[in-house]
């Protein structure tokens, strides 16, 4: 039988193997297989660009439509695969088709948790994942109209600045005592908690949510304390979850994700798995991620890849990922769960720059740059390399960055 | 649709035309061309499409802005007229610009 690679979900990780797949030489066969209708594409600018209008949807698209023709890929868009049959080598579509391989690559991504809130059915609640879920939002958007937003985490407070780039009056709503607490040192969430409320967002911190209320279309979200904060449009982010059943049905081994090696292989060597909904250990925090970004989405796809065409390369990325709001870059190098100390370049108090480098047990470990382009390359620079950065000097203004790092 | 040649560190090149509007480097992720990475898409956060304008054309390409010109005082081996190509957005004068590409973009 002649080789053929199927690549199931259509994401950032797909577009990226495709390309990487042609480029170590596959010469068979390639398919994709999506359940949305669209082509791989870019999805941090839904709660940015595209969300104001900015960007249109085919500047969304990771590649252009005729790069998957030139590498001859087969694309089967607004399918969904049901099965996979590993001892047959086959997987079974929505309409019962079957289709064999002799390479399987799952890029199946993540979706939106979703909380049973009462009144999430409302028309104008919405979550945040696809480019569908943006386009139904764009109905319910308008100057001088109301938002909620339950969650401040990245998704929340990049969609906040969007909203209030429209016009509208914006409430974050966020369970824990301050925005990004998963994520960023205490300094970072009160730098953000600033700059919202001076761009005229109302953060709302140790806010439970009791119910979202109104008759057909939503009109409020009632809180825990009893308030009822107006609401023409909610928009829930409160993190995904990977999608592992179809991996989980086929017998492939799921820890916290689909569990993969360095060489982004499970535990079936015709297998591969890359992106968010993938569980693999990284070398340079020694542990085991299910990271949900980009940056690994692509990297690890490359690796992947090269397993397919027989090169197997070890994964070794550092984690990095970005978030752009109202007029702030934030870069983040690294991860900074588990940090014993915080060094803040720059005045985070004031101002709209800063650094937040983080050290666990004196090794540095991540880096939030906030409009601070020059901190975030060295550091990813030095996160990579193992260099070693002197705490007294990160916070020492006088001294440039690059002879900080050395 | 103009016309714009990527040389790779080891002196090949590959031709591709593209649409005015789209970026130099969008340009290079849609013809699978690998020494242009573009990972964050495009808005000028990573420096994984960092590229060398060749002289005779830099001023066709315009000025980088400042965080531009942050990123790139700090990617490996910068030059004169390094820039992130997807922030070089391809116009009717540039038809037959040159770009190089460094070894690697880490």
């Amino acid at each position: 039988m002649s080789e053929h690679c199927i690549i199931i979900g259509a994401s950032h990780a797909a577009a990226q193997l495709v390309s990487s797949l042609r480029q170590e030489g596959w010469e068979g066969k390639i398919s994709l297989i999506g359940d949305e209708p669209n082509l791989p594409y870019h999805r941090p600018p839904l709660s940015k660009a595209f969300f104001v209008g900015e960007k249109s949807e085919d500047e969304l698209l990771i590649r252009a439509a005729d790069f998957y023709e030139k590498n001859k890929v087969d694309l089967l868009l607004g399918s969904r695969v049901t099965k996979i049959d590993r001892d047959a080598k086959q997987i079974t579509l929505e309409d019962g088709a079957e289709i064999s391989y002799t390479k399987l690559a799952l890029t199946t991504g993540a979706r939106v948790r979703k909380i049973p809130f009462t009144g999430s059915e409302l028309a104008g609640v919405f979550y945040m994942r696809d480019l569908n879920d943006v386009k139904q939002t764009h109905k319910f958007t308008a100057p001088g109209k109301s938002a909620v937003i339950i969650g401040g985490g990245y998704i929340g407070l990049e969609t906040a600045a969007s909203l209030r780039k429209i016009g509208m009056k914006v409430t974050v709503i966020e369970a824990m005592s301050r925005v990004l607490q998963r994520v960023t040192a205490p300094e970072v969430s009160a730098f953000y908690t600033r700059v919202h409320t001076e761009e005229g967002v109302d953060i709302r911190t140790e806010a439970g949510v009791d119910a979202i209320v109104g008759e057909k279309h939503v009109e409020g979200v009632r809180l825990a304390d009893g308030t009822t904060v107006p609401a023409d449009l909610v928009i829930i982010g409160v993190g995904v979850i990977p999608n592992i059943e179809l991996a989980e049905a086929a017998g492939i081994t799921i820890d916290n994700g689909i569990a993969v090696n360095e060489f982004a292989t499970t535990n079936d060597p015709d297998i591969v798995a890359a992106g968010d909904c993938t569980n693999h250990y990284n070398p340079i925090y020694d542990r085991k991620l299910r990271l949900e970004s980009v940056q690994n989405a692509t990297d690890q796809a490359k690796i992947a890849a090269k397993s397919i065409c027989g090169k197997p390369e070890a994964y070794n990325a550092l984690p990095w990922f970005w978030s752009d709001q109202y007029d702030l870059k934030l870069q983040i190098a690294g991860l900074s769960q588990g940090f014993d100390q915080v060094i803040i370049r720059g005045d985070s108090e004031q101002g709209r720059s800063f650094a937040a480098f983080y050290f666990s047990e004196g090794r540095f470990i991540a880096v939030d740059a906030i409009n601070r382009p020059k901190e975030f390359m060295m550091s990813k620079r030095a996160l990579t390399s193992g260099q070693i950065a002197d705490p007294l000097k990160l916070a020492d203004e006088s001294i440039e960055i690059k002879d900080v790092f050395n | 649709m103009p016309l714009i040649i990527y040389k790779s560190h080891d002196g090949s090149t590959q031709e591709v035309h593209a649409e005015v509007g789209t970026s130099i480097m969008q340009a290079a992720v849609d013809n699978g061309i690998d020494g242009i990475l573009g990972e964050c898409g495009g808005c000028c956060s990573c420096a994984t499409c960092h590229c060398y304008i060749d002289p005779a054309w830099v001023a066709k390409a315009g000025e980088p802005d400042s965080t531009e010109t942050d990123m790139l005082d700090c990617v490996l081996e910068p030059q004169e007229t390094s820039r992130l190509s997807c922030q070089v957005i391809i116009t009717d004068e540039m038809d037959g610009i040159i770009i190089a590409m460094p070894e690697s973009q880490y």
